[in-house]
């Protein structure tokens, strides 16, 4: 397990795509497809997905402006609302119409935006609770300790055992409240793993947390890959995108507009235009006039 | 004033059939909303459709008095599911305010004259009990709890417990069926069953985001604590005779400030609180009236008998502005308190 | 690092504050702005940073130190009179009145002087173009990085002594978060004094004169933007290495 400050280079997966690359481009090995899918509220259409699909065991995020639709259909793909129209299918097997919780067991696995710790448990209950293998969460067997109590101490072992992985294993006993948003984050990252998922979707996991907090997440994230999972997350930072990122799709008002390696889709003009800004690599500094040479001299 | 009978007679209310069946409702209670989070306001319903089930079990069916128990917790499961189908996947305000409806509902159908033959109508029924001294309507032998006493006759205990053996096999009846559930629910809340329902209180989705069916287990909880209820209102029949004046919207809010006065997510709490409560009323509907005729209170005796219900609904309001978790809550665990 | 004979504009020495009795988020916050200056705070979470802007602006109870305003004494002034005397606040969230006209909410940040009102909206306009052009929109139908304009504009229409950021670059895209960004430091550079608690510390310390980094409630670190920004430690412990 890597414990530097300074993240490696990660090796990037390529090859995903098979032909020109465009938005809802095939991918060799996908292990999501969805098909038209459409959702609308009123008068307003959320998400009008024509086709993507999602590579296997790589690392794909997901961008694109506030309100383009990136939340709502990821609450879509994992049964947390329905959409007007569409199907799409996880390994081969159509997911719609199938509720929440069945999705998760599954292995498709989802965190929010704003972070779900279930803050009034401890942080190894969170923990248990992300284990879908415990006879004692039936009601009937819940009543005989016998039947359910080794299984407790092995998925509190595994839990353990993850927990340090995340630095969070002295915390095991304390109430998730206590820890702070950007330890909440992890623990919520921890506690899906729990659930040994196949594809793991991060709704903006990097929002609300320090920048060098942000680093020892990304080590979790590509552990990920290297464990065999697929990772899909929504991010707003760009640095982090480039790091990690095999591919990127671009969404933008319900409609995938672009996809690509990082590096290609991040000089697409228009994805420059209406999410990147021109100033990506530049020092504001500059821009705003507040310096007048890159490397040194203040005002005032 | 005589205060050495007005604390006998308040302390033999701890070990009252009544304080029992308020503590039994607590429990289920406090698994509904202690526990799960659902706001459940209609507790009354249940209890009535234990008692009554129990009753026109033997009076109507002629079951004896072992099996005319279930067929109240049989009602109260079916009342469960009848609300918690359409109502458990809304937002938790629309169950709150369907119970209230319901448990209305249940005393309304047992107070109507169309079903008289049935529930008695505005006199209840009485005489289930097997035979016994004091009945209006016995018939002689119904339901036969009475006959299975093995205690011989005579009176046992001493002051202020001193009663006839009648009361002491309901007792004994009760607090072995308090006992039992106390246990069962001790063991529910401390299993993993328990976790998945005390994340669902906090947030369902999370829940629902690592697989569990979060539908299935809100109704489980709603059933188990229904049950509880109706256990409550089997006791409270067992000890009397049932008559749906008594299953109104003010018991439902009598077991509420029970629960939350011992802490409403704690497995000892509605036990504590029951006891607490119920001495709490004995005290008060004593002292008042005897102040009232020692010339301290410009109240007649029976006015002044009717202060404590004032006082009760003061105390709820307190409770809850000021000590929400109760005596043994904890204020961490506890999502109604900011 | 020198300080100007003036006095300054906000200064804070041990200031304590918290929310639930008995923990302090603040353990002793030293801090100080000069006229004119932009000053940046970043930290990692749950350092105390927007408690501590809540805490200048009367909506935390400060339980120890003491802040002044121009060398006044406002410790422990509630937010209306705080607004009276100049002190202007932007909210991260909730921070306009959505079933009101954008004109509507800016009129409201010159309610305590409103005959001011066409000066302080020329002022505003000249520097938020956009929102001249749609006085009449409701604030309800803005985007989250519009309504942040409009919030920041309201809170310029009263000529404030100090400007009060919290975290105006959250929950933006990155074209968005540049604007929002450039926008502070024109405003800044018009001539009002500003103090902006922020998420984004790379794009934060980019731009502002002074900066200080708080962790758990103390002011660990201070120094010029470039300073912090080429610090080793800052770069260890808050900004990570990533990026430009």
């Amino acid at each position: 397990m890597s414990s530097s400050s300074q993240s490696s280079t990660p090796i990037k997966s390529t090859g995903l795509h098979v032909g020109e690359i465009k938005p809802g481009v095939a991918k060799k090995d996908p292990i999501l497809v969805a098909d038209g899918v459409r959702r609308q509220f009123g008068g307003l259409v959320a998400v009008d997905v024509a086709h993507v699909e999602i590579p296997r065991n790589a690392i794909t995020a997901l961008i694109g402006p506030n309100g383009a639709g990136k939340t709502t259909f990821f609450n879509l793909l994992t049964g947390f609302d329905t959409p007007n129209e569409g199907k799409w299918s996880f390994n081969g097997k159509s997911l719609a119409g199938v509720s929440a919780f069945k999705v998760a067991r599954m292995g498709l696995i989802r965190t929010f935006q704003l972070t779900k710790a279930l803050a009034l448990l401890s942080v190894m209950d969170n923990m248990k609770l992300g284990s879908t293998e415990q006879p004692g969460e039936k009601l009937g067997a819940s009543l005989f300790p016998f039947i359910w109590k080794k299984k407790d101490e092995e998925i509190e072992a595994q839990a353990i055992e993850i927990l340090t992985r995340f630095k969070l294993d002295t915390k095991k006993d304390d109430f998730a409240a206590s820890l702070s948003g950007g330890q909440r984050k992890l623990l919520e990252m921890a506690r899906a793993l729990m659930t040994k998922p196949e594809l793991v979707m991060l709704d903006e996991p990097m929002a609300g947390v320090n920048p060098a907090l942000t680093e020892s997440l990304l080590e979790h994230i590509l552990n990920l890959k290297k464990e065999g999972m697929t990772v899909l997350f929504v991010e707003h930072d760009m640095h982090m995108v480039r790091h990690i990122a095999d591919w990127v799709i671009v969404m933008a008002e319900g409609r995938v507009v672009a996809e690509g390696a990082p590096d290609e889709v991040m000089k697409n003009p228009a994805v420059i235009d209406a999410y990147l800004g021109s100033h990506q690599d530049t020092d504001l500094g500059t821009v705003t006039g507040r310096i007048t040479l890159p490397t040194k001299g203040k005002d005032s | 004033m005589d205060f050495l009978g007005i604390l006998s007679s308040t302390a033999s209310f701890i070990l009252d059939p009544t304080t029992m069946a308020y503590a039994l409702a607590g429990l289920g209670l406090a698994i509904h909303f202690g526990f799960a989070g659902l706001l459940n306001m209609g507790m009354a319903g249940f209890m009535a459709l234990g008692a009554y089930g129990y009753a026109i079990g033997i009076l109507t069916f002629g079951l004896p008095w072992y099996l005319a128990a279930f067929v109240g917790i049989g009602a109260s499961i079916v009342f469960s599911l009848i609300l918690g189908i359409p109502t458990l996947r809304l937002r938790g305000d629309y169950l709150a305010i369907v119970t209230i409806a319901a448990a209305e509902i249940i005393r309304l159908l047992l107070l109507t004259a169309v079903f008289t033959d049935v529930t008695g109508s505005a006199d209840g029924l009485t005489g289930f009990n097997g035979t016994g001294g004091t009945v209006t309507n016995p018939t002689p032998g119904a339901g036969g709890f009475n006959d299975a006493n093995p205690i011989p006759s005579g009176e046992y205990g001493f002051e202020p417990f001193l009663d006839n053996e009648r009361t002491w096999f309901i007792r004994i009846v009760g607090m072995l069926i308090l006992v039992g559930a106390t246990f069962a629910v001790w063991r529910l809340v401390n299993s993993p069953w328990g976790r998945v329902i005390k994340g669902i209180r906090e947030d369902e989705d999370a829940v629902r985001s690592l697989g569990k069916n979060v539908f299935a287990y809100k109704m489980q909880a709603l059933v188990i604590g229904g049950v509880l209820g109706s256990l409550g209102g089997l006791l409270l029949a067992l000890s009397t005779n049932v008559n749906s004046s008594v299953y109104v919207t003010s018991l439902t809010f009598f077991i509420w400030t029970a629960l939350l006065l011992g802490g409403a997510a704690t497995v000892f709490g509605p036990l504590v609180g029951s006891v607490i409560f119920w001495t709490l009323q004995a005290f008060l509907g004593l002292v008042f009236p005897a102040l009232a005729k020692a010339g301290l209170l410009p109240f007649t005796g029976i006015q002044a008998a009717q202060i404590r219900f004032i006082i009760v609904g003061v105390i709820l309001v307190l409770l809850v502005i000021f000590r929400p978790q109760g005596i043994f809550g904890n204020k961490k665990e506890l999502t109604f308190v900011k | 690092m020198a300080r100007t004979s003036e006095v300054p504009v906000i200064e804070t020495k041990d200031l304590l504050a918290g929310y639930l009795p008995g923990v302090n988020i603040l353990n002793g916050t030293n801090l100080y702005a000069n006229k004119g200056e932009l000053i940046g705070i970043i930290g990692p979470n749950g350092a105390g940073k927007s408690t501590f802007l809540k805490a200048i602006f009367g909506l935390v109870n400060v339980r120890g130190g003491t802040i002044t305003l121009n060398g006044d004494d406002i410790t422990g002034l509630k937010a209306n009179k705080l607004v009276a005397r100049g002190v202007g606040f932007v909210p991260q969230s909730n921070n306009v009145f959505p079933s009101l006209t954008i004109e509507e909410n800016l009129q409201m940040g010159l309610y305590q002087a409103p005959k001011r009102y066409d000066e302080r909206l020329e002022f505003v306009t000249s520097i938020f173009a956009e929102l001249g052009k749609r006085l009449k929109q409701r604030a309800g139908s803005l985007s989250g990085g519009e309504r942040q304009m409009v919030a920041m504009g309201r809170a310029l229409m009263m000529e404030p002594a100090v400007l009060l950021l919290d975290e105006p670059s959250a929950g933006l895209s990155p074209v968005r978060q540049d604007e929002a960004f450039i926008r502070v430091s024109e405003i800044n550079k018009a001539g009002v004094t500003t103090i902006m608690v922020e998420q984004n510390a790379r794009r934060c310390l980019q731009i502002c004169d002074r900066g200080y980094v708080l962790d758990q409630g103390k002011d660990a670190y201070t120094g010029t933007g470039r300073d912090l920004l080429n610090d080793p430690k800052v770069i260890g412990l808050y900004l990570g290495t990533l990026g430009a």
